[in-house]
């Protein structure tokens, strides 16, 4: 009896674990909707932010300087990402050095975004002495490559290797089999890969701090510092003004909506894409 | 995984290679004979040789792949000596010392690192607390319990969470949770658990304790998700012999489950604890920001990445800002250990040894 009691209450136990865990979420969702989307208007998505105690503005600046960051650092960080993760399925199959590029990319993914910040600061921001979109788009790139080379890595070892040797015994060098037999066949996977990590850089904020810094103006300019989404929230969410508030609600839900539209996206791509008869 | 999967392709292709020369061999060699003057003969091979099949073209391939997945050592030690380089003002200064000392004051420059490293172990071991029970709970019932209907949308749900930035999380605990924590929980923690002087001072709403709950809540579906993927691991036949001698389902995930991936759930556990010493923008949302030790929870607080991140771009002098960049050398050092060590863990259950039986 007393056994059957505990299977009982630890049961009982995991489901209101389950509950309380779901229940941040829905009440983080239900937040952001309702305080975010009274403050979203056409104005938002077209003006840049309005100066203290006028009404009105928008985010139209950091949607585009975020846009803008984004593109530089998947630029960088997923064509290196993806290369990396080729060397460790195809190259470095048992390899020691293949093993110590896998362990130090997941320790890599551990690092807390704010010390790149701090390394891509020292590094660009001091020698040019001025903050810029640039140096930004660095700071994102790194974030990017580890998650990427992972999952680039765990998608091509899922193919088969017969359809490898069956490129190889027609004579195709070995660099054409990667990259139009064993990248092909896992792009499905790799393009996930690419987007989640897309999807995490996308809400960093930290390491933008001191790299792209934020701008109240438009900026196009590389060189310059340029506005980001993710900044600007959190720029109006600790401020004092109500009508900013407003913003970093509408701000969030946008970004929110962003991220929540790729990692779907990505789980109905990814479930459609998978592997048909691979071993 | 696939190394093992390698073994029986190799066997099952072996008869295949002893038909294959026959064929092979003549084409390989009209190749080498027709290699200049008829070139029409084999088009395919004509084709494959201009797109540059060549242990040239190979090698180069394999270096730039290579130089690639240097990249990543590259960077490690780039931010490593990066680090050091620009701290070494306050490195020089303040030596070991830096980390017991209390004093943060930039305008004598005098500065210690002590009130940080409190608050962010304080924090983060908090939110350990409070998120891996629940964590464990939801894998517990998601790979045990669940009805198989509910398991994919309830794994989603709490895979969006880990989805949500850091400062979505940040505005919501400014503006739910820290008024929930000023006039809910705040004064209900004081009336029952007062006495344990946890809990004592005024309470603004913002502090140790709030910023340890939204950390909870942030590094929950990593611990989970890992966690899951572990118990996952084990084979159910030792689910199975458990039952088999009569055991309750609770005493099945006990000794089948549990102890079986236990090895593992501390890795995830460490693995989160690396997320929590480093999370910034929430914590510096939330915490107050004011370097002090002290022992009542209500009490604002600093942590290691939160100092970065308020007091960076402000940071005047050198020493100051050499400082800070120490500051952030500690926090780099520190995860990369709690990281490695949890990775070790993590690999050593769901890599070499899914069916150890204890």
């Amino acid at each position: 009896m007393m056994r059957t009691a505990i299977n009982y209450l630890v049961s009982g136990l995991c489901i209101l674990a389950t509950v309380l865990v779901i229940l941040p979420l829905i009440a983080i969702l239900f937040y952001l909707i309702y305080k975010g989307a009274s403050s979203l208007n056409f104005a938002f998505f077209t003006r840049i932010p309005a100066p203290v105690g006028e009404s009105g503005g928008g985010m139209a600046n950091s949607i585009v300087g975020s846009g803008i960051i984004l593109f530089l650092a998947s630029l960088m960080g997923i064509p290196i990402g993806i290369a990396a993760g080729v060397y460790l399925a195809e190259f470095g199959r048992g390899k020691a050095l293949a093993t110590a590029v896998r362990f130090t990319a997941d320790v890599l993914n551990g690092v807390p975004s704010i010390v790149m910040g701090i390394a891509i600061y020292s590094l660009i921001v001091m020698q040019q002495k001025h903050f810029s979109a640039l140096a930004g788009g660095v700071a994102l790139a790194i974030m990017m490559v580890p998650t990427i080379t992972r999952t680039t890595e765990e998608m091509l070892a899922t193919v088969p290797h017969a359809i490898r040797e069956a490129a190889l015994g027609l004579g195709v060098p070995k660099w054409r089999t990667a990259i139009s037999v064993s990248l092909r066949t896992a792009s499905p996977g790799i393009i996930t890969g690419c987007m989640l990590a897309f999807a995490r850089v996308a809400g960093e904020t930290a390491p933008l701090l001191f790299t792209a810094f934020g701008n109240q103006f438009w900026s196009f300019k590389l060189s310059e510092p340029i506005a980001a989404l993710p900044l600007q929230i959190y720029v109006y969410a600790i401020s004092p003004y109500d009508e900013w508030h407003r913003l970093a609600w509408a701000g969030s839900l946008v970004l929110i909506v962003l991220i929540m539209v790729s990692v779907t996206l990505v789980r109905i791509f990814a479930n459609r894409g998978a592997l048909k008869g691979g071993s | 995984m696939s190394s093992t999967r390698m073994t029986p392709e190799r066997e099952s292709r072996s008869p295949l290679p002893v038909p294959s020369p026959l064929p092979n061999a003549p084409a390989a060699s009209s190749t080498d004979a027709a290699s200049g003057a008829d070139a029409s003969l084999s088009p395919i091979r004509d084709f494959l040789s201009k797109r540059g099949s060549g242990r040239l073209a190979d090698n180069s391939f394999a270096a730039v792949m290579l130089l690639c997945a240097c990249s990543i050592f590259a960077i490690v030690i780039f931010i490593f000596g990066i680090l050091v380089v620009h701290s070494r003002l306050s490195l020089m200064q303040f030596g070991w010392k830096f980390f017991t000392r209390q004093a943060w004051d930039p305008v004598s420059g005098d500065f210690g690192a002590l009130p940080f490293i409190y608050g962010t172990i304080a924090t983060s071991l908090l939110a350990l607390c409070m998120a891996v029970p629940l964590a464990l709970g939801v894998a517990v019932f998601l790979t045990e319990l669940c009805p198989r209907p509910l398991r994919a949308p309830i794994s989603f749900l709490t895979e969006l969470l880990a989805a949500i930035p850091s400062v979505v999380y940040g505005l919501w605990a400014v503006f739910v949770l820290v008024p929930l924590m000023r006039d809910v929980i705040g004064p209900f923690l004081y009336k029952t658990l007062g006495w344990t002087g946890f809990f004592e001072g005024p309470n603004f709403g913002v502090g140790l304790l709030t910023a340890s709950m939204i950390l909870a809540i942030m590094i929950l579906p990593i611990i989970s998700s890992l966690t899951r993927d572990i118990m996952n691991a084990v084979p159910n036949s030792q689910r199975e012999a458990v039952l088999a001698l009569g055991a309750t389902r609770w005493e099945m995930i006990r000794i089948g489950v549990l102890r079986n991936s236990r090895i593992g759930i501390v890795g995830a556990v460490m693995l989160g604890l690396g997320r929590a010493l480093g999370e910034t923008m929430a914590v510096t949302m939330v915490i107050g920001n004011h370097p002090d030790i002290s022992k009542s929870l209500f009490a604002p607080g600093y942590t290691l990445a939160s100092v970065i991140a308020n007091e960076f771009s402000e940071a005047t002098g050198d020493l100051y800002l050499s400082a800070l960049i120490e500051i952030g050398l500690a926090l780099f050092l520190v995860t990369i250990v709690v990281n490695a060590i949890a990775r070790l863990m993590v690999w050593a259950v769901t890599r070499n040894a899914p069916a150890r039986v204890n």
